[in-house]
């Protein structure tokens, strides 16, 4: 079932070898990246399965999109090649399982899925989302975290059931045709990641960026410009639908905030470090908030912007200590028409 | 009772006895008398007690239940999300059970004896309700945006009168319109219901509603927050449609229109918290703002403030019964020793209640020298304003 | 003749003393599920020689004396199993000194762990004490005496390895000095003199009443961290305690297994927290706890679970005030634990005896384990929820702590601050000539038998 849409002919001929030539954690030049590649294509032990912190770049980096991240996990599973201690891997499966307490329901447009996050029903307030429902917790949990852990034998049995959840307890009840994700780990999932695996979605997901766009258009006599420099952490699940990347730009212009250039960012950007941290790699992620915070402090930010909530949960605190303020885009939105 | 089944599920950790930080005894009863029997947990235990039938609604247990000066610590810090905020309602209904039994200490029933005979519980006449507006600018209400509403002790006791005086004044100078009922009005019913007599507080708040609708009354100040949280929450349940303020609230929306004239030399507050107005209802900002806003005022915290705030003493009728009262652990000896370690001038508050309960306790301590007691619409007047 | 009533409030004032049925209702019951035992009078002393008076008093009517503290042991100790009179000593709650620099305090017995928290973080924030799991209401001195352990039991070992001395009425209503204190105003050791302070330590009251104690403090660290390591074979914890502790660089070590919430069944998650004067420090030494597990994480058998900043405040709460809603778990308002001291060692048995007891009472269970020392032992806790107002549920809760002590003993460990029936299982295994020494010196102290009479009693 759901099989990996990935060609490994596609991989063979590749000589420009982007996913891991471009890859910021593990360095190689390019004959030692063939040589790499060619033991992933061979299904050989390779460091590659060890050493990927699961940022999702290459599906972005890789040209052709053969998913190459994907199929990276892929044997990371059947090669037992687990990120993380098999107790740390086997709690969060049960953590984050159906709980199958979400009975159906008539909602209203716009539906927002806030995924695993119900502490955020907050945010979703005000003119910006006026009107607008909202579904969370474990049963609709877009189950795309399962690619840090190399799971995808989870992904096959748990996102279809999701897919199947959302659409039939609350979308088609309701008469609705499209959800907004409030995450961009939804958004990828039931679009590049569902593909990629050839499941069916029978539904729109509205990235919120395109979503914000749209309220911020229709309520642009209400906006306030703030008029600040903004950091933007992009997350990894962004990686798999580069073209949102854009919406936010956008965004910014329209509420009047400056996205500061900096190094890490766009196709540069770091991983928040809070799933290395499961993986055991401290000192990495040590490392990477290290300089990602100093990199938006020296792009001369005063709002640490972020889209993740988990990348917030993980980063929050630390850019607050060091002065920036820690905010979700929605919220930042909100600032600007809430504004006196 | 009402809430028996919660009674059980008490744990008596004693959460309830602090405030945040553990500093000291936070809760009324249990400080002044310090038997477990005298702490919300203590009384939960004892409640079920008596509804098994281990326990005689004694002169002790009636003692004990209305020692409760509801003044809501202990459902602020409970640490029992599943019941804590149903703790004084179970408390409330334990007061009730002894009421329809009869079974009630003397000083509860010297309160609510003349409460239901007089409609106060000074046994003093209607009509000396208003004498201290007396000559003053304050009308009687008809058709103003506002009624003032004083209250009991606003009306009947000399620091109270002096109180609405001051508030009534302020507002006048601050240009809110507004009038008062004089004679015409009649107890809010707040203490009577916290002391169990549920039925006295619905039928005073039934007239309350009734006087309110045939004046025509739609929005209300009131000057002690005890009457603010009955009319705002309890009349509210009982159908009423009223808008209700306290007056630090509308003297905090107009207090930057107030123009004062040169600055008075530098004086220290410390603000206390009253129950009804902080915890019953989450209004910690009102009378802060105000400070705030005045010229050479120091606003300095005691170590309790805010849902933090250590209780006068004189809620939940223990004004009027006195329970609470006498002894160096006596609420309101604590508190104005713990105000005066912050080495303010003023002790302000914002319910005459408070006030009383106050200045009669510096006086004990012998604080009166290095600190006064100051309703905040004192404190304003007091900064010289202007207009 | 004047009634023992009116000459207790002669010594405590007429406010302070009761032998009204309300006092007594309460003070016969603790929250644990031992059958209440009703006081005659319950008094609230106010100082030392208040509560000399009232021991000679009782001395002289025979009437056995109960010292209370909060009253929080859950397993009963300060009810009064032969009458007679509680002294609730929470009016006694005076902080009378810290010494920054010897790092110690002197307070009253009465003294709570919530108010000397208070105290140091407003008068002395470099400094703090070792805090129960109890709530903040806990008295200091009763925590020391039954020997509990706290948020520094890893560091520094049990609460009694903290005590420098204490001021105790023996049951003549002498007034007794032990410690540094009987020979210099400073009270900041024990030694060098014969440790008497022992004889008060883990007797339940049954040989003094202590009025004052000295605790040592700590520094308090600006910065403070946790990591959780999670395991899920019970046989590899105690290498993981013992690599984890030889680090010597946590505070506090706890273990903890609980069925509920469901993510956390079958795994053996270990609290350690730690904290540094600088956040290069606290990486530093967090560097070195999972130095200490390395061939864990690398063989991927167990690991630190990922916790974002913002959840681990709540594991550093001390007092966790959640600790205590495991009463509420079954709407029932009740729970009660073993609290088995034991080697470390026995950890994987510990652990599968209280899955078993668990299941075989149907008891609504949360099992742990507080590491005391440098893995010297530990004080393994099998907490079992009850409802109150269910009396087939509070035996059955009863009859799982039974089988529990049986187990604990049967193990080699021994039940802390131990139940009447507890105390009688352990007094049964116990080396004659302990018991022995036990009684004798009980007869000299207490001839008459007035201190807290059933407890540690044959019959």
């Amino acid at each position: 079932m759901y099989p990996l849409q990935y060609d490994p002919h596609i991989c063979e001929n590749c000589s420009s070898v982007d996913c891991l030539t471009r890859c910021q954690y593990m360095h190689f030049d390019l004959k030692t990246a063939r040589e790499e590649k060619n033991r992933i294509l061979e299904q050989a032990d390779t460091r590659v399965l060890a050493d990927c912190v699961t940022c999702y770049a290459c599906e972005e980096y890789c040209p052709n999109g053969n998913h190459p991240f994907y199929q990276i996990v892929e044997l990371q599973e059947k090669k037992d090649f687990l990120p993380a201690p098999a107790p740390i891997t086997r709690q969060q499966i049960v953590m984050m399982q159906p709980k199958g307490n979400l009975q159906p329901a008539k909602v209203s447009a716009p539906l927002v899925n806030l995924c695993a996050f119900p502490m955020l029903a907050g945010s979703i307030r005000g003119k910006l989302f006026e009107g607008a429902a909202t579904v969370s917790g474990n049963d609709i949990f877009c189950n795309i975290m399962w690619l840090h852990f190399g799971k995808n034998s989870l992904i096959r049995e748990r996102v279809p059931q999701s897919i199947e959840r959302l659409h039939t307890f609350f979308l088609a009840e309701s008469g609705l045709k499209e959800m907004v994700c409030f995450h961009d780990e939804c958004y990828g999932a039931y679009t590049q990641l569902a593909a990629a695996f050839n499941m069916a979605v029978p539904f729109r997901p509205v990235h919120l960026f395109e979503y914000l766009n749209r309220r911020l258009d229709e309520l642009k006599d209400n906006i306030k410009p703030l008029g600040a420099k903004v950091a933007y952490q992009r997350p990894c699940s962004n990686r798999l639908a580069p073209h949102t990347d854009l919406l936010l730009d956008e965004i910014f212009r329209k509420i009047g905030v400056e996205r500061a250039v900096r190094e890490y960012d766009r196709e540069n950007a770091l991983c928040c470090g809070g799933v290395l941290r499961g993986h055991q790699k401290d000192d990495l992620a040590d490392d990477l908030q290290r300089r990602n915070i100093e990199d938006m402090r020296a792009a001369g930010a005063v709002y640490a912007v972020f889209n993740c909530p988990f990348c917030m949960f993980t980063l929050g605190e630390a850019v607050a200590e060091k002065g920036l303020f820690p905010i979700l885009v929605s919220d930042l939105c909100q600032q600007a028409l809430e504004r006196k | 009772m009402e809430h028996a089944e919660i009674l059980h599920r008490c744990f008596r950790c004693g959460y309830c006895k602090f405030p945040d930080n553990y500093v000291d005894l936070n809760c009324p009863a249990y400080l002044k008398f310090r038997f477990e029997t005298y702490s919300p947990g203590g009384r939960m235990w004892l409640l079920r007690g008596l509804l098994k039938g281990d326990l005689q609604p004694s002169a002790r247990m009636q003692e004990i239940l209305f020692s409760c000066a509801t003044c809501g610590n202990c459902v602020n810090h409970c640490t029992m999300t599943g019941f804590k905020d149903l703790l004084l309602e179970a408390f409330t209904a334990g007061k009730e059970m002894l009421v329809q039994a009869g079974k009630l200490p003397p000083p509860v029933r010297d309160y609510l004896t003349p409460l239901l005979e007089h409609g106060n519980p000074f046994k003093l006449p209607a009509k000396k309700r208003g004498a201290w507006a007396a000559g003053t600018a304050a009308d009687l209400y008809s058709n103003q945006e506002y009624l003032l509403y004083i209250g009991d002790v606003g009306s009947y006791t000399d620091r109270g009168r002096a109180m609405a005086l001051s508030v009534s004044e302020l507002l006048g100078r601050l240009g809110v319109s507004f009038g008062i009922l004089g004679a015409r009005e009649i107890s809010d019913g707040n203490d009577a219901r916290a002391m169990g007599e549920k039925d006295l507080f619905e039928e005073l708040a039934r007239r309350n509603l009734d006087l309110f609708r045939s004046a025509g009354i739609q929005k209300v100040i009131t000057l002690s927050p005890h009457g603010f949280h009955a009319l705002k929450n309890g009349y509210a349940a009982l159908g009423g449609e009223l808008q209700v303020f306290h007056y630090t609230q509308i003297l905090a929306k107009r207090i930057n229109k107030a123009a004062f004239t040169t600055p008075e030399p530098p004086l220290k507050v410390c603000y206390h918290d009253p129950c009804y107005l902080g915890r019953h209802n989450q209004e910690y900002n009102a009378a802060r703002k105000i400070l705030f806003s005045l010229p050479g005022i120091q606003l300095v915290e005691m170590e309790r403030h805010r849902q933090n705030a250590l209780c006068c003493g004189g809620g939940g009728g223990n004004f009027f019964t006195d329970i609470l009262g006498g002894g160096a652990d006596a609420p309101a000896r604590v508190r104005v020793r713990e105000a005066a370690a912050t080495g303010a001038q003023v002790l302000a508050v914002a319910c005459p209640i408070c006030a009383n309960m106050f200045e009669d306790a510096l006086k004990v301590e012998g604080l009166e020298d290095r600190m006064h007691v100051k309703d905040i619409s004192e404190v304003v007047l007091e900064r010289k304003i202007s207009s | 003749m004047e009634s023992i009533k009116a000459k207790l409030a002669k010594i405590v004032g007429p406010d302070y003393v009761s032998d009204q049925p309300e006092e007594r209702y309460l003070y016969a019951m603790d929250p644990g599920t031992m059958p209440p035992r009703k006081p005659d009078f319950v008094v609230l002393p106010e100082n030392t020689a208040q509560v000399a008076a009232i021991v000679r008093l009782a001395n002289m009517e025979k009437i056995p004396l109960v010292p209370m503290g909060a009253g929080l042991v859950l397993s009963g100790l300060t009810r009064a199993l032969k009458g007679g009179i509680i002294l609730d000593m929470k009016r006694m709650n005076r902080i009378l000194e810290v010494n920054e620099i010897s790092r110690y305090a002197l307070v009253e017995a009465g003294a709570s762990q919530g108010m000397l928290q208070a105290h140091l973080k407003k008068h002395h924030p470099g400094l703090k004490h070792s805090m129960p799991d109890a709530p903040p209401m806990a008295t200091l001195a009763g925590n020391v005496l039954i020997h509990g352990s706290g948020h520094l039991s890893h560091a520094a070992g049990f609460h009694s390895d903290m005590l420098n001395g204490l001021e105790v009425v023996l049951p003549s209503g002498e007034i007794a000095s032990l410690g540094s204190c009987a020979v210099s105003p400073a009270w900041f050791a024990r030694a060098p003199l014969p440790d008497l302070a022992g004889l008060f330590l883990g007797w339940a009251g049954t040989t003094g009443i202590v009025t004052k104690l000295a605790i040592k403090l700590y520094p308090r660290y600006k910065y403070e961290d946790i990591l959780i390591f999670v395991a899920d074979k019970p046989e590899t914890v105690p290498d993981i305690l013992y690599r984890i502790t030889g680090a010597q660089i946590a505070e506090d070590i706890t273990a903890w297994m609980t069925p509920k919430p469901l993510w956390a069944k079958g795994f053996q998650h270990i609290n350690i927290t730690f904290a540094a004067d600088s956040k290069e420090e606290l990486i530093w030494k967090r560097n070195l706890l999972r130095a200490a597990v390395k061939p864990y994480l690398e063989s991927k058998e167990a690991g630190f679970m990922p916790l974002p900043p913002p959840m681990k405040h709540r594991f550093l709460q001390v007092p966790a005030s959640d600790l205590a809603r495991f009463a509420d778990i079954k709407k029932g308002g009740g729970f009660e634990y073993v609290g088995a001291i034991m080697p470390v060692d026995r950890f994987p048995r510990a652990y599968q005896e209280g899955l078993n007891i668990a299941e075989r009472f149907q008891a609504a269970y949360s099992l742990g384990a507080r590491i005391i020392g440098v893995n010297h032992c530990m004080m393994f806790f099998y907490a079992y929820a009850f409802n109150r107002a269910d009396a087939a549920d509070v035996e059955r809760a009863q009859q799982a702590l039974e089988a529990t002590n049986t187990a604990v003993l049967a193990m080699g460990g021994i039940p802390w601050k131990a139940e009447e029936p507890a105390q009688k299982q352990i007094l049964a295994k116990m080396n004659p000539q302990m018991l022995g020494l036990m009684n004798q010196v009980r007869a000299m102290l207490d001839p008459n038998g007035i201190m807290n009479p059933g407890n540690w009693e044959v019959n």
